[in-house]
């Protein structure tokens, strides 16, 4: 996140060490037994784990790290999907760029442009229809990933690719949704969540108005928590506090930036061009309603169905052990191919890669 | 990905209907979409993601967070004071 000196106190003012330092006491103060917090958002684990937040915290605090990071639960099937559409003739496949390196069953999207196909790293999906307005006889598609956050990019880029008319744009739609994620994780046999940290940006767009029945239904308080180290040393206390005093609230961390409702233009233009499909999670398995598929209007928009990619047979690697790790039941280091045959630059799956993923995580920041 | 950078939009304007921003990032500037926040206005800051602005940071808020948490800190400053004594 960008920070400099010409940015206002009311920012810069969530990075301040005395006032974490501060808040790190009140923490150590109040907890008086083991408590088990998830930060669903790998945005998160990664600013914990820079800031040394983990280090500071009591030992009887313990952090699992959540499944939000989208190219680690991307679907293998959608992957190998995509390495196909992005290997056929006259295709140009846009993605952004966190997906490149991403395993799928057979070399990731940087092996098919080092053999040749058009791939191209965009910052935003509204560049793929740009390459598709410049390149109208080449069929452009965009992988359209993610959570909450890039849906209202991803829906755009559909509503201005259908109001320009053009036929040679689709999307691979592969967003996937939190709050069914929440319930799959504190609904699973061996769940030991006891509290959320709930994902500030993905609350920025969506509110917070889906997780009060979730709170209730499985007795765990959720904190809405921003990233900065003041935001995050907050949301753990604020979540800490609820858990000590037995109360099954949800709470906002980060009312700078979220409102219960969130942002309703934003929900309106995804729930005009998507609705909620079941989803496969990669690591995780099957969650249902947990996606995003185009709504039958925009279905010409549907780059799975324009391409007849066959039946794809996946594979995965058979030492990774990402999908325990996304739900919080190993962690990064007990894999025995952590640091050694695994690393971001020879990732055996996506949490190695992605600048989200609990791995890399753990590899950049040397825990473990 | 869904770690949002803050920006403060600088001019507001629009192409082919599209309302769009001049966004700066302590220092680079980009363009932004900013359909999901007809309400912006220059002087604004936000949060962007793959492109699209999609809130505007409320300085309010912002400093009533901080001011808790600094009374926060005070108060617990006081209470090791009292402790050594």
């Amino acid at each position: 996140m960008i920070i400099n000196g010409d940015t206002p106190g009311f920012l810069s003012g969530f990075r301040n060490a005395d006032r974490v330092k501060a808040i790190i006491e009140k923490i150590h103060q109040r907890t008086s037994q083991h408590w088990t917090l998830m930060e669903i958002c790998g945005g998160q684990t990664h600013a914990i784990m820079q800031y040394g937040l983990d280090q500071l915290l009591p030992d009887e605090i313990e952090l699992v790290h959540g499944p939000g990071c989208p190219v680690c639960v991307t679907a293998l099937e959608l992957i190998d999907q995509a390495l196909w559409i992005a290997r056929a003739q006259d295709v140009i496949f846009t993605s952004f760029g966190d997906m490149l390196r991403v395993p799928g069953s057979d070399g990731d999207l940087f092996s098919v442009r080092a053999g040749g196909g058009q791939v191209r790293v965009v910052y935003s999906p509204m560049d793929a229809v740009k390459i598709a307005q410049e390149n109208p006889h080449k069929e452009v598609v965009f992988f359209a990933i993610g959570f909450e956050t890039t849906a209202p990019a991803n829906a755009m880029a559909v509503l201005q690719a259908h109001k320009l008319g053009l036929s040679n744009f689709s999307i691979l739609p592969a967003n996937v949704l939190v709050p069914p994620a929440m319930h799959a994780i504190l609904s699973s046999p061996g769940n030991r969540i006891q509290g959320f940290l709930a994902a500030g940006h993905v609350c920025t767009v969506m509110g917070y108005w889906e997780y009060p029945p979730i709170a209730k239904q499985y007795h765990t308080p959720i904190v809405v928590t921003g990233f900065e180290p003041l935001d995050l040393v907050t949301g753990i206390y604020q979540t800490i506090n609820l858990l000590e005093d037995g109360q099954v609230t949800v709470e906002n961390a980060y009312p700078r930036a979220v409102t219960f409702q969130g942002n309703q233009v934003a929900q309106s233009i995804i729930n005009q061009v998507f609705e909620p499909v079941d989803r496969n999670w990669r690591g995780i398995g099957m969650i249902p309603n947990s996606g995003y598929g185009l709504q039958v209007e925009y279905q010409s928009f549907d780059a799975a169905s324009r391409f007849d990619t066959g039946d794809i047979h996946t594979a995965e690697s058979e030492l990774c052990i990402a999908g325990q790790v996304l739900q919080g039941i190993k962690k990064p280091f007990e894999c025995s191919a952590f640091g050694t045959l695994c690393t971001p630059q020879t990732p055996l799956g996506a949490p190695m890669v992605s600048a989200e993923g609990a791995c890399a995580a753990y590899y950049n920041y040397k825990r473990g | 990905m869904c770690l949002g950078i803050p920006g403060q939009i600088k001019s507001i304007y629009e192409d082919h209907g599209t309302k769009m921003a001049k966004v700066d990032f302590g220092g680079v500037s980009r363009e932004v979409c900013t359909e999901m926040i007809p309400e912006a206005q220059p002087g604004d800051w936000t949060i962007i993601h793959a492109g699209f602005a999609l809130n505007l940071l409320s300085e309010e808020e912002a400093q009533d967070t901080l001011e808790i948490l600094q009374q926060m800190a005070d108060l617990a400053d006081q209470e090791d004071l009292t402790g050594d004594n």
